[in-house]
């Protein structure tokens, strides 16, 4: 079973030197320990491009699909047996890049 | 015993034990609640033609699996591999055992899972654990039946696809898992003590009744836990005065002024039984144990003259130091009020009219306080912010009373 754990914050590419050696020292264990599948940083919303392609032609927007104050800063793709395993990991992942994370299983 | 009696006792009994079987060996707490239901509604029909079996249990069960894989063989969307394994095989491999294992602890793990919200986690106990309809759940939560079951169905879609796991926590998740179990079931019995809603009857016994049954089915699972023996302590007690809270008027009556020839004294018995058993183990009490012991010291008193307030302020004290919330805070004042007079009382509770402001509770202490210091206009103000705030039909009769006696 995967999970996506998303990062939230109100800024991107914030994190400190400090806490970007913990965020490191933390994947390192998740990939020792078999969970680990993706992870990844995002740019800041206002770098988003939403797309219409229902229509006859597509259409490009600037911006996210949703303006709201927080959004996922980035994202980990964890391997687990359940969701005990995962909210642990996760909890693991929020105190190693200090800051609230989601939860969401993959369908 | 006629077929019917014997029905809605294993109802009570075998409930939680057959959900909890189905739900191990499905893993699909859908198929288990149906097809438990389905087996009950079966006993209904087939046990006054074909007599109550002597086993009325491993019929249900049985009668449930059978349903259960009726109902799994009808839903082609289900892995074919997966599907015969549960035909061929009488048991699913457990899961990775717990500390302990039982099925219906499981049971009651997972419907108070932390991912969980809290009113959804109370509405699944009920359904899954004590096997109350989602009309009769949805009746004591004052919503609507068609709200209620939409909530239990999103809450066991989540568990489904969150992968929510279907086991007894490991030693060191129990306590903070148990502490969420025993927040439910309080919860729970408190609705049913003090239920809220202009509509609602003052006190909701099926309610509280339940609450102590599944206290009591947690304490059998887990004996050696003293905050469940505490709970369990702490309902029995307050049950024991339950008739005597509340006037054939409707109006509530206080602890001072109650009939304690009415008071349950089995119930009472029990309850003192109960938090002796947890004194004598020296183990330093829990916030339920606690308030059991508090209980435990009015219930002793065969009038309230005879109440030892001493006692009560220092187990106060104690609840103070594992929980400075300001409602114990509020709770110590008025007990303080008995030992050191409703002057030193007020100043206390006035300190927590900030945190307090929108809590019925505390404008009912002091106005209480006012009205013994003789300052009636003060005291008739606080008892209309709390008649505004009281939800309880009983509370505001008594409240509505104690105002219009001031001058």
């Amino acid at each position: 079973m995967q999970y996506l754990v998303s990062v939230i914050d109100d800024r991107t590419g914030s994190g400190t030197d400090g806490e970007m050696a913990t965020i490191t020292a933390f994947n390192e264990r998740m990939r020792a320990d078999g969970n680990w599948v993706f992870a990844g940083g995002l740019a800041a919303p206002e770098t988003a491009t939403v797309i219409d392609n229902r229509g006859a032609a597509p259409v490009f927007t600037d911006g996210p699909y949703v303006e709201t104050k927080e959004f996922i800063a980035g994202f980990w793709i964890f391997q687990a047996p359940d969701l005990d395993a995962a909210l642990r990991i996760a909890a693991a992942g929020s105190r190693a890049c200090h800051r609230r994370v989601e939860v969401r299983p993959f369908r | 015993m006629s077929a019917a009696e014997a029905v809605t006792r294993a109802h009570r009994q075998e409930w939680a034990i057959v959900v909890a079987a189905l739900a191990r060996r499905f893993g699909d707490l859908d198929v288990a609640e149906e097809a438990a239901a389905e087996a009950f509604a079966a006993a209904v029909e087939r046990w006054p033609v074909d007599g109550v079996p002597p086993k009325p249990g491993a019929w249900l069960t049985t009668t449930a699996t059978r349903k259960a894989i009726d109902r799994v063989r009808r839903e082609s969307r289900r892995d074919a591999k997966q599907r015969e394994a549960w035909m061929l095989h009488d048991d699913e491999p457990a899961a990775p055992a717990g500390v302990i294992d039982d099925d219906r602890l499981r049971l009651i793990f997972t419907c108070c899972h932390p991912a969980l919200g809290p009113e959804v986690r109370v509405a699944l106990t009920l359904r899954l654990v004590g096997g109350l309809t989602v009309a009769e759940i949805a009746r004591a939560f004052l919503v609507r039946e068609s709200a209620m079951g939409q909530r239990i169905t999103r809450a066991k879609a989540k568990i489904k696809a969150a992968r929510i796991p279907y086991r007894v926590p490991t030693a060191a998740d129990l306590p903070a898992r148990v502490s969420g179990v025993l927040a439910v079931l309080f919860l729970v019995f408190n609705e049913g003590y003090l239920a809220t809603g202009p509509e609602s009857p003052p006190v909701r016994q099926e309610l509280t009744a339940e609450a102590i049954r599944l206290t009591r089915l947690l304490r059998t699972l887990l004996p050696g836990n003293g905050e469940v023996t505490g709970l369990l302590a702490l309902m029995l007690l307050t049950e024991a005065r339950r008739t005597a809270r509340v006037s054939a008027g409707g109006e509530l009556i206080a602890l001072g002024e109650q009939d304690r020839g009415a008071w349950d004294p089995e119930l009472i018995e029990e309850g003192h039984r109960l938090v002796v058993e947890r004194l004598a183990t020296g183990e330093p009490p829990g916030r339920y144990q606690l308030l059991a012991a508090i209980n435990a010291v009015h219930t002793a008193a065969p009038d309230v003259r005879d109440t030892a307030w001493p006692q009560i302020v220092a187990l106060y004290d104690q609840l103070a130091r594992l929980d400075p919330s300001p409602i114990v805070a509020l709770n110590r004042a008025v007990a303080v009020a008995e030992l050191d007079g409703p002057h030193v009382a007020l100043t206390a509770v006035d300190r927590l009219g900030d945190a307090l402001a929108g809590y019925h509770a505390f404008h009912a202490a002091r106005a209480d306080l006012l009205r013994r210091l003789g300052r009636g206009a003060d005291a008739r103000a606080a008892y209309d912010r709390a008649i505004a705030l009281a939800g309880n039909t009983a509370e505001t009769a008594y409240l509505t009373r104690r105002r219009d006696q001031l001058r």
